[in-house]
């Protein structure tokens, strides 16, 4: 017989660190950190004893001096006595636009892209294959680069509008004008406006929001609201009753009438684009730099979401679309009830990154000129005040914060739509 | 009753299939006309192509191959086509192509990146092709490293040689401590002495040699490297480099050890949300501000650096997710196996992860490969920036299409033959049965 025994209780040894692993780990972490801060430590006495032999410490101080550069294409009112830090904002703010408009104008072409490539039909499935492969194997610079030059080289200079016999006339009716110098496109004008509030006064992030814009924005939210009552007073009663009623025309009426009555009573209508002296005058004036940068990322990236969209329409099996048929659903509702839902859980994450990379593509806006925050913060600021640490430093922030937040959401929406299983 | 059967007897011979289901006209019935939709989508393309190739193949080949300017051009289409319009001036390419590939590169010594070229490519066979190739092409991959940049850059032999036997020196002393102590210790030490070497004591080592036996070639600065070369080279360096460092760091992100994972979730996420764009920036005005006062090192390698480190981060990521998609069976059947760490990693987790990710690690390649393109930027003349320089020059002012057209062809060759590749070695790895 033998008698089992507690093992001997281990003294702690110094070589224990090493080869016990309940405590190697530990030795390993504690020596990655200890590396990892002696090399920051290295780095930034590095760099102040360098800023200090260039004899320019880190300070802010440049962000409240006049900026002295023009910002051609801007959405809020700036000129260059306006300070370093009012540029930055407006370069933000331009980066946002091209980032937005190149989404939209992204997924649209790229969806349409991606469910022609699935099509039946040979010819344009390969069109379309032949599309993908083009942009996604050529670098978006060129294609940025490319499309700034066809719209300087290939498009007529306003003075070719100009005389009785013009070599170019305006498009869509006489009222968008598409010329070398960018394109004039109608505003939107109020002859009895409300007048606009200003926010945070004279601060360098101070901007003025219409008031006719807010009006707009609450008439539309509660046609919306009212629309859903409807509907779902229409669900209710095919509840009770197993009849539907017929409420698209209520619907529609609801959308549009009160608009229409908000912007008559605004006295809406739109300002045209004319040719006086050697250019346009009116009208909303986008600059090349702006049409080159949103073109060549919604083209590049569509390519991309088209592959996404084709992939995440694959992974759907056929046996869903049976059943859901063999239900006695119709092609519309099968889509919308049974395809989409499951498509889009395995569409939308790659497709949010992609929206991220075209947000970081929008930094090539430099090869064109267009003044987003890498052309002020990371361009002409940088160059005049001569702070390249400061100014490249606040830039990855930047973009680091708007990563965040697109992470952010991407990983909500994730948890919101992810499979509940036990 | 008389003998009249009402089921057929003999069997009926049997008959083609109609004209119009089989061969080439049943596959455009089916493909391109099954439908009223189709059809006019049919149409529609027909007529959208028919437009294309009818105004892009005159240009293309009823074109002027030989002029000085683009204003010669013109006066050649005029005098021969009547028009200007439609036809291209391949001449900027014919007078410019030697640039746009080797950029201001010398060029009695074009001979130096075509030979690195060739033998990237020996290097790389024995990799891409591991079934058709013998194994012992591998010592030419293991040389490549070294040889590459002494061909490029030229100068004295022994600073490759230098940078090589510190690998030497590593692999030297780790042997002999972990002989003696443990193998964590033969690592550490065996790393710290090639970091002694190649910082340290191969800059004597070079200067003693070089001085007893100069042996070098002819010496290029960087600021001559440019064109497509520039691409591949950046490309090249950071694509080879950046695979282990991003294994390493994927493994760091999925380790149990937290401030380990920390320290690699934070790297990656900081790379990840930053556009190129400003770790170029970070490179060019600030990477010499981090380092010792008085560094200043080549403008290309800080670049080569800072690509290295974006790309890793992207690498990472990929790989993080060919780990997460293994099942936990692999982990736990290495576990039972009684595999340490490294061993399972590298026997079992590793080979699966990796083939899992193999469309995404060649993505990320052909993504950072266009990517170089940036350094255009930052004022380095890769193509892009050799074809702005081309168009400000007064001969070739107002020329695009035709410099585009050749670059986006040189980039499309090289990322499209990429993307065919990864497609190849995933039909060849495939093991599943279908």
């Amino acid at each position: 017989m033998t008698t089992l025994t507690d093992p001997p209780k281990e003294q702690f040894r110094l070589s224990m660190l090493l080869y016990d692993t309940r405590y190697r780990s530990a030795t390993i972490q504690v020596i990655a950190l200890i590396g990892f801060m002696l090399l920051a430590a290295w780095i930034i006495s590095n760099t102040i004893q360098n800023l200090e032999g260039l004899g320019k410490p880190i300070e802010f101080g440049f962000f409240a001096e006049s900026a002295s550069y023009d910002i051609n294409q801007r959405l809020l009112e700036y000129n260059s006595q306006d300070s370093h830090l009012r540029a930055a904002f407006i370069g933000l703010l331009n980066t946002l636009v091209v980032a937005v408009l190149g989404c939209i104008t992204a997924t649209i072409v790229g969806v349409f892209v991606g469910v022609l490539r699935l099509s039946n039909n040979w010819l344009i499935a390969r069109i379309m294959t032949v599309y993908v492969e083009i942009f996604r194997n050529v670098p978006v610079l060129l294609w940025i680069v490319l499309a700034m030059a066809i719209l300087i080289e290939g498009l007529p200079a306003p003075n070719a509008f100009r005389g009785d016999n013009p070599t170019a006339t305006m498009d869509l009716f006489n009222t968008v004008a598409v010329t070398n110098r960018g394109v004039y496109i109608p505003e939107f004008l109020f002859s009895r406006s409300l007048g606009d509030i200003h926010l945070f006064g004279t601060s360098s992030i101070r901007f003025d929001i219409s008031l006719d814009l807010i009006a707009f924005l609450i008439v539309l939210g509660g046609s919306i609201f009212t629309m859903r009552k409807v509907s779902a007073w229409a669900a209710a009663k095919q509840e009770s009753t197993g009849d539907r009623p017929k409420i698209w025309h209520i619907q529609l009426g609801i959308l549009f009438v009160p608009m229409i009555i908000l912007l008559a009573a605004l006295g809406f209508h739109l300002g045209y684009p004319e040719l006086k002296g050697f250019n346009f005058r009116g009208g909303t004036h986008m600059r090349n730099s702006l049409i080159a940068l949103w073109m060549a990322l919604s083209l590049y990236t569509a390519a991309f979401i088209a592959e996404i969209v084709r992939a995440g329409i694959l992974a759907i099996s056929k046996g869903q679309t049976e059943a859901a048929a063999a239900l006695g659903m119709r092609q519309g509702r099968i889509m919308r009830l049974v395809i989409l839902p499951q498509a889009l859980r395995v569409i939308i994450p790659p497709m949010i990154s992609n929206y991220l990379n075209l947000t970081k593509n929008s930094s090539l806006a430099i090869a064109v000129g267009y003044m987003d925050i890498t052309g002020t913060l990371g361009g002409i600021t940088m160059n005049q005040t001569g702070r390249e640490l400061e100014c490249v430093l606040l830039l990855m922030l930047v973009y680091l914060a708007i990563s965040l937040s697109i992470s952010a959401v991407m990983n909500w929406y994730n948890n919101r739509v992810k499979l509940v299983e036990r | 009753m008389s003998d009249v059967s009402f089921v057929r007897t003999e069997m009926l011979p049997e008959q083609a299939p109609p004209a119009s289901e089989v061969g080439a006209i049943g596959w455009i019935r089916h493909n391109l006309f099954s439908g009223w939709f189709n059809s006019i989508l049919t149409l529609v393309s027909l007529y959208a192509i028919w437009y294309v190739l009818s105004g892009v193949l005159p240009w293309i080949f009823q074109s002027v191959w030989n002029a000085n300017s683009l204003n010669e051009c013109r006066e050649i289409m005029i005098a021969t086509w009547g028009s200007t319009h439609g036809h291209a001036c391949w001449a900027v390419i014919n007078d410019r192509w030697l640039q746009l590939l080797f950029g201001f590169y010398p060029s009695h010594l074009y001979w130096r990146p075509i030979v690195s070229l060739i033998l990237l490519l020996v290097a790389l066979a024995p990799v891409l092709y591991s079934d058709r190739v013998p194994s012992k092409m591998l010592i030419v991959t293991a040389i490549y490293p070294f040889l590459m940049p002494f061909l490029m850059w030229g100068g004295t032999i022994w600073g490759p040689i230098a940078a090589a036997l510190g690998f030497v020196v590593g692999w030297g002393v780790y042997t002999l401590v972990s002989k003696r102590l443990s193998g964590l210790f033969g690592m550490v030490a065996g790393v710290a002495a090639s970091v002694i070497w190649w910082l340290v004591l191969s800059s004597y080592f070079v200067g003693a040699l070089d001085s007893i036996l100069p042996i070098g070639i002819e010496a290029v600065q960087s600021r001559q490297f440019g064109g497509f070369m520039l691409a591949i080279l950046l490309g090249v360096v950071a694509i080879g480099v950046s695979l282990p460092i991003g294994i390493v760091l994927a493994l760091g992100r999925q380790s149990d050890l937290m401030i380990v994972k920390y320290l690699c979730v934070g790297f990656i996420e900081f790379i990840r949300g930053v556009p190129l764009i400003t770790l170029l920036f970070v490179a060019s005005l600030l990477l010499n501000l981090f380092l010792p006062p008085g560094t200043n090192f080549d403008i290309i390698l800080r670049v080569m650096i800072m690509m290295t480190l974006f790309s890793a981060a992207y690498m990472a990521e990929v790989i993080r997710g060919g780990l997460a998609a293994l099942p936990r069976g692999q982990y736990e059947g290495a576990d039972s196996l009684g595999l340490n760490y490294w061993q399972a990693q590298r026997l079992i987790i590793m080979p699966q992860a990796l083939k899992i990710s193999i469309p995404g690690i060649v993505s990320t390649f052909i993504g950072i490969f266009k990517d170089t393109t940036l350094v255009s930027i930052i004022g380095l003349f890769d193509v892009i920036g050799l074809a702005s320089a081309i168009r400000a020059d007064t001969a070739w002012n107002g020329i695009y299409w035709e410099l585009f057209a050749f670059i986006a062809a040189l980039f499309f060759v090289v990322c499209f033959s990429m993307s065919r590749y990864s497609m190849y070695l995933e039909r060849k790895l495939q093991t599943g049965h279908h």
